[in-house]
């Protein structure tokens, strides 16, 4: 049942991506309800599958590299789904399917393992992992978001722009979204944090020296947008640039997480 | 019965033809009134726009109707109308082409479907139209809605000031709290910032050389004038900057923005150049948060869009011609039960 629900899921994002970049090539986009429903299906097949996960470990379901990933476009499709029609921006759909696409078929191909619940079963270590990935999918559709500010900035200052630019939303809305969703996902990263040290997490080294990094990267980005420092094309480059830096680097961090935790069960 | 119609448009006589024979919305009545004494006519109405005059009816003996409807307007205008007409299925597709702008003078324009729509509650409202023509304009209003949905025969800007319109809320989003400055008291500029205007841009600042033209602009579009001097003041508050002076040499440098975008943060500058020679250096494009358009760029823009548009007329054609069948075998079907005696929906 598990399995179906993934395939489904991953069906989803396929359906929402293929049929938005088939009808923009055939020039008949149309923003619509399709890509809202094809990625609130596919967000429930991954919290179906997420839940049944739970089930059997009775701990938050993230503690493989496969269930990491699945979380994360879990909490990326989430995002979207708040912001994405909030801000009317229905083709973030279109940019956000593939991303979400990629880390499922990536997840659905690693050995799947049977997870392994963390013992003793610890409300602030939960509540770090949890919030660290949601933050984590706040900054993924940033990231998006950014990919979406530097086409359009592209397309406005080109003399002939594609047919794609008028389907893409303004890019003060992109803009705007970009710092919201940093600022969120800040946030949240930071009461995830919180929570990590409230619960005496073991954190090797690298990891942690990784963690800060990245907030303090996000941080800079925050101060330089708030204090005018970072232009929009440079805050843009950042949100998407960073976010890259994480999925990069995320498998690593992966095993470096799994490794302390078997040495310290 | 044949549905015809019957008339003139922008292809067939000139604006000074045109005016003779349009009729004001006061006249609509009493001319369907008149079209309605011509023998044979069971049901008619009458589309008058700036480039057509249209008679569309329902009619036992079209060409006694097209006669009738000719003679009509001739005494009108007081001279003879350059008349032509179609009868089923050629009306038919006509109205329908007609209500989805493929027959208007900028293709795909949208105002023609309002006017059709007008047309035909004047004509319902008169009692002018019957059956046969409820039918027909109510099918004619799903054509036009399907072509404009299903193709690209709307999109896109096809003048200079909707393009920097479009342009504009592609940068901005709401164009409610913008506020434009405007260089230069030229007919371009005017248009294009009127274009604006009438989309809701909070404010319009004219800086002009000679400062009573400034003034004189700023008093008819309801903005301020400033003197030229001081225009790099304005443009700090500016969110769109519309320059189309006489400058032999750019006004508009990356040096001249510097001061201008300093403490902006992330707010954009769209600069559209309307001058020749060119008021702005192309080099400012290069700057984070600017975004310069020229006349170049932004006609390029509107010939593009229309070459789309042409390119879809085969598509739209195909869905006309699909719809003309369906109104067709509606037709059919409602001659046979009048012959039969019989009704049909």
């Amino acid at each position: 049942m598990g399995s179906f629900a993934l395939l489904a899921s991953t069906l989803c994002y396929l359906f929402c991506f293929g049929q938005t970049f088939l009808a923009l090539g055939a020039g008949r986009f149309q923003p619509g309800r399709f890509q809202v429903t094809a990625m609130a299906l596919g967000a429930a097949g991954q919290s179906w599958w997420l839940w049944m996960r739970g089930e059997r470990l009775h701990a938050c379901p993230i503690t493989t590299l496969q269930e990491t990933l699945i979380f994360l476009g879990c909490a990326i499709a989430l995002f979207y789904l708040v912001i994405g029609p909030a801000y009317r921006l229905s083709l973030m759909g279109a940019f956000t399917a593939p991303l979400v696409l990629l880390l499922q078929v990536v997840a659905i191909l690693l050995p799947g393992g049977q997870g392994r619940a963390h013992a003793p079963f610890h409300p602030w270590v939960e509540a770090h992992a949890a919030m660290s990935l949601v933050a984590y999918g706040a900054f993924g559709l940033a990231g998006v978001a950014g990919m979406m500010f530097l086409l359009q900035e592209k397309q406005l200052k080109s003399r002939r722009p594609a047919e794609i630019f008028r389907h893409l939303p303004p890019i003060s809305m992109l803009s705007q979204a970009i710092l919201r969703l940093v600022g969120t996902g800040f946030l949240l990263l930071s009461v995830g944090f919180a929570a990590g040290w409230l619960a005496h997490l073991p954190v090797p080294g690298a990891k942690w020296w990784f963690s800060f990094l990245i907030w303090v990267l996000y941080a800079a980005l925050l101060a330089g947008a708030r204090t005018g420092m970072l232009g929009s094309h440079r805050k843009a480059a950042a949100a998407a640039g960073i976010f890259l830096l994480v999925l990069l680097l995320l498998p690593w961090i992966q095993h470096l997480s799994t490794a302390a935790s078997r040495a310290n069960p | 019965m044949n549905i015809l119609c019957a008339g003139l448009n922008h292809r067939t006589a000139r604006l000074d033809v045109r005016e003779r024979f349009a009729v004001p919305r006061g006249e609509m009545e009493e001319l369907l009134g008149q079209v309605r004494t011509i023998d044979g006519v069971e049901g008619a109405v009458v589309l008058s726009t700036c480039n057509r005059v249209e008679l569309y009816a329902a009619s036992l003996c079209p060409i006694r109707t097209l006669d009738g409807f000719r003679g009509i307007l001739s005494q009108r205008a007081g001279l003879e109308a350059p008349l032509y007409h179609h009868v089923t299925p050629q009306a038919v597709r006509h109205l329908f082409r007609v209500a989805s702008g493929l027959d208007s003078m900028v293709i795909g324009e949208t105002e023609i479907l309002g006017q059709v729509k007008e047309a035909y509650s004047v004509a319902a409202a008169a009692g002018a139209a019957t059956r046969p023509l409820h039918r027909l304009f109510q099918h004619a209003f799903r054509v036009a809605k399907t072509v404009r949905t299903e193709t690209q025969i709307t999109s896109g800007p096809t003048s200079v000031g909707s393009v920097a319109v479009e342009l504009t809320g592609k940068i901005f989003g709401d164009l409610g709290n913008l506020r434009v400055l405007l260089l230069g008291a030229g007919e371009i500029g005017e248009r294009t910032a009127r274009s604006l205007q009438s989309r809701g841009v909070r404010s319009i600042v004219v800086s002009n050389r000679t400062y009573e033209r400034a003034a004189a602009l700023a008093a008819e579009i309801g903005g301020m004038a400033m003197h030229f001097d001081h225009w790099g003041k304005a443009a700090a508050d500016a969110d769109i900057l519309i320059s189309s002076t006489n400058a032999t040499e750019p006004l508009i440098t990356p040096a001249t923005l510097a001061a201008v975008t300093k403490g902006r943060g992330d707010r954009p500058l769209f600069v559209i150049d309307l001058a020749v020679p060119r008021d702005a250096d192309p080099a400012i494009n290069d700057l984070d948060g600017v975004f310069l358009h020229d006349l170049d760029s932004l006609e390029q823009i509107a010939a593009e869009t229309l070459d789309i548009r042409r390119r879809e007329v085969e598509r739209c054609e195909s869905l006309i011609e699909e719809h003309v069948g369906g109104f067709l075998g509606w037709l059919r079907s409602l001659q046979a039960a009048e012959r039969s005696g019989g009704r049909t929906t």
